[in-house]
């Protein structure tokens, strides 16, 4: 059984929702990545994603983008993103990792050698941003040799024939984004969202996560009561870059953050 | 794989115009790379561009527009001092310099304007490097009463203050974009997200042949009037079709737009002009097609500069509009197939071309259509003195001839 099913399974036993929170490689350093990856599953992160920096991140808002632009004034490369999960997994063998990105240092890698390095170092899956189920067959084929999830996308506009397709061929979960607009946008609508994941249940039995606009411990319950796991990404990243200078100060930060998502969550059941 | 795909493509290629597929793959090229919030937009853009462009309602409002607003047929003008000069082929101008707003861009905003119009909405965006494309799209902004929001790089509105100004006064509002590079393709970055979020009232007028389909093919068809017209006029004026056309490529939108109605005629050899800036083996260059790559940018696969790990480098060159570090995906495709070749010509030789222009002919060149009279400079005397060459005008010079002072030291 792969992580991701295992972590569904038991929160699921639990009557748990995952908490999944993203943070992006190399920001603010490799080092401290690794660091704020444990800190987030002793806050209480069920999934974590991983962010790999991209220099034209097309489909995400300012707060990301600049993350991805500190990671790679950094000098931050997909290799060392390899090496970030490697020693993340030293430690920590049962949380689930999945990488987040564009599709062109994937293919500039080749999607052989970027898989195998992936699984070699202990990635769960891959949540390619730019890389719709139209033009993924052929990844599709090499990460599933490899046993990589391939986590889809699915937005408000995601309808009909297209959206059969996508819960015809996703593994480990999928991924509704709440809102139309980017990472880190306003206002989302509770009911809205409930009402088009009741539509994706009747076609998927796979868990469905919830991302985009999720800032506040509130917005995460009220988004947990529909779904099975909240995605929280701009809100985090933003404390990073605020406590950029102290270390410390970041991590409790970030600690004490998540754990209010973790609270808010566990009220629910 | 790519390499057999290519002698397939030459061999039993019986129309180089049947491109894109209906996924807008062209061969290997373009297809829709974009996020799952795209999908959707992207999908509502095809199905009306597929509706409409063979609407004569449509069609005739149109032509109507770029005859009477833009000025169109736009002359082929044979360059007959400086064809003497160079002392080879015939060198013939398609001048889309002298289009309404100084060039070719307008055959392409004037479209998606109209486009937008029928689709009901209101509001239209844009992005933006030196300015061209965002003049043209608030241009037309103003022509059908539209709302408009141009993006462009915090970098090239320092550099390009009398295009903000225009915009401006065209009524359009001007965002700087801060991120990445703050030049054009984060402009397009920014304009793409405006897109997603505001997508039930906006239409986004992209400039150039590249971006997700049906982008590529679509404003390709809005500039194939280019090469329509150039086709029939040197049939009309000379008698025959040319032994050679050259453009300058950035993007691609004013190339494609004069080869494509060529493309079957095999006879018609075919040149894209790519920015060389300080030189190819400097690195400092704005030739994707000449020394990058393939890869996925902006929603195609296409060639693009790139580094070892897949981040997009930037770009160097004299001429804002061929700062780009991709190209649309035909040109790609009509590379790896021959049917075209690319080529690239430098900063310096470039400006020589301006120049040289100016003075034996009288017309002020974009220093983008510069780097096409460059390379049509160095083919020119090896030909016959009957031969014919039709290269593209794309644009006039007015708008470059501060960069042009500030290269030669002078303070205007």
């Amino acid at each position: 059984m792969s992580r991701i099913e295992a972590c569904f399974n038991a929160l699921k036993n639990n009557n748990k929702k995952a908490l999944i929170p993203f943070i992006t490689a190399g920001d603010p350093s490799l080092d401290m990545t690794v660091e704020l990856m444990h800190v987030l599953t002793e806050a209480g992160a069920d999934i974590i994603e991983l962010g790999v920096p991209f220099s034209d991140p097309m489909a995400d808002g300012p707060v990301i983008q600049r993350a991805s632009e500190r990671a790679l004034s950094n000098g931050t490369n997909t290799d060392d993103v390899f090496s970030i999960v490697e020693e993340f997994r030293a430690k920590n063998e049962s949380t689930p990792v999945v990488l987040m990105g564009y599709l062109n240092p994937i293919e500039v890698m080749g999607y052989e050698i970027f898989a195998k390095k992936a699984a070699n170092v202990g990635v769960d899956a891959l949540i390619i941003v730019d890389l719709p189920p139209e033009e993924s067959a052929e990844f599709g084929e090499v990460l599933k040799r490899y046993c990589i999830d391939q986590i889809f996308l699915i937005s408000p506009t995601t309808q009909g024939r297209r959206l059969d397709r996508i819960c015809e061929i996703a593994t480990g979960f999928l991924y509704y984004v709440s809102l139309k607009g980017v990472t880190g946008s306003n206002q989302l609508d509770v009911k809205a969202v409930e009402d088009k994941l009741n539509e994706i249940r009747s076609k998927t039995s796979l868990p469905l996560g919830v991302g985009f606009g999720i800032k506040d411990p509130q917005i995460a319950e009220d988004v947990g009561r529909v779904s099975d796991a909240v995605v929280v990404g701009s809100a985090l990243v933003e404390r990073i870059a605020e406590h950029a200078e102290n270390n410390d100060k970041m991590k409790l930060e970030i600690s004490s953050f998540l754990c209010s998502l973790r609270a808010a969550l566990n009220n629910i059941g | 794989m790519i390499e057999t795909n290519k002698k397939r493509d030459t061999l039993e290629m019986e129309s180089f115009k049947t491109m894109p597929d209906k996924r807008g793959h062209f061969g290997h090229y373009g297809g829709r790379f974009v996020s799952e919030t795209l999908m959707g937009p992207l999908e509502e853009l095809e199905k009306a561009y597929k509706k409409y462009k063979n609407d004569p309602d449509f069609i005739a409002e149109y032509k109507h527009d770029l005859k009477h607003y833009v000025g169109r047929p736009s002359p082929l003008y044979h360059a007959e001092r400086w064809s003497k000069q160079l002392g080879g082929a015939q060198i013939y101008l398609k001048r889309e310099d002298l289009n309404h707003t100084g060039a070719h861009k307008i055959n392409n905003t004037v479209g998606q304007a109209l486009l937008a119009k029928l689709m009901g909405k209101r509001r239209v965006i844009a992005e933006t490097g030196a300015g061209q494309h965002g003049v043209a799209t608030a241009t037309v902004a103003a022509r059908y009463g539209m709302e408009c929001i141009v993006y462009m790089g915090a970098e090239d509105i320092q550099r390009q203050a009398m295009n903000v100004f225009r915009m401006k006064l065209l009524g359009a509002i001007v965002v700087p974009v801060e991120a990445g590079s703050k030049t054009l393709k984060d402009a397009l970055n920014e304009a793409m997200r405006d897109w997603v979020t505001n997508v039930d009232d906006t239409f986004y007028i992209i400039g150039t042949v590249a971006g997700p389909h049906p982008y590529p093919a679509m404003v390709r068809d809005f500039n194939a009037i280019v090469g329509s017209e150039a086709r029939q006029q040197c049939l009309d004026q000379v008698g025959c079709l040319p032994e050679a056309l050259v453009a300058c490529v950035g993007g691609g939108s004013n190339a494609i737009g004069l080869f494509h109605p060529f493309l079957d005629d095999r006879e018609v050899s075919i040149y894209g002009v790519e920015a060389a800036g300080e030189g190819i083996e400097t690195g400092h260059h704005a030739a994707p097609l000449s020394a990058g790559k393939p890869g996925v940018l902006h929603g195609n696969r296409t060639y693009l500069m790139e580094d070892e790990y897949g981040q997009i480098t930037e770009t160097h060159c004299i001429s804002a509009g061929l700062d780009y570090p991709g190209v649309g995906p035909e040109h790609a495709w009509l590379k790896d197939s021959g049917r075209a070749k690319y080529v690239s010509v430098t900063d310096t030789e470039a400006l020589q071309a301006f120049h040289d222009l100016t003075r034996i002919e009288g017309i002020i060149p974009a220093l983008e259509s510069s780097h096409a009279l460059a390379y049509t400079a160095k083919i020119a005397p090896k030909m016959n003195k009957d031969a014919i060459i039709v290269a593209n005008l794309s644009g006039r010079g007015d708008k470059d001839i501060h960069t042009v002072a500030a290269h030669e030291g002078i303070t205007l």
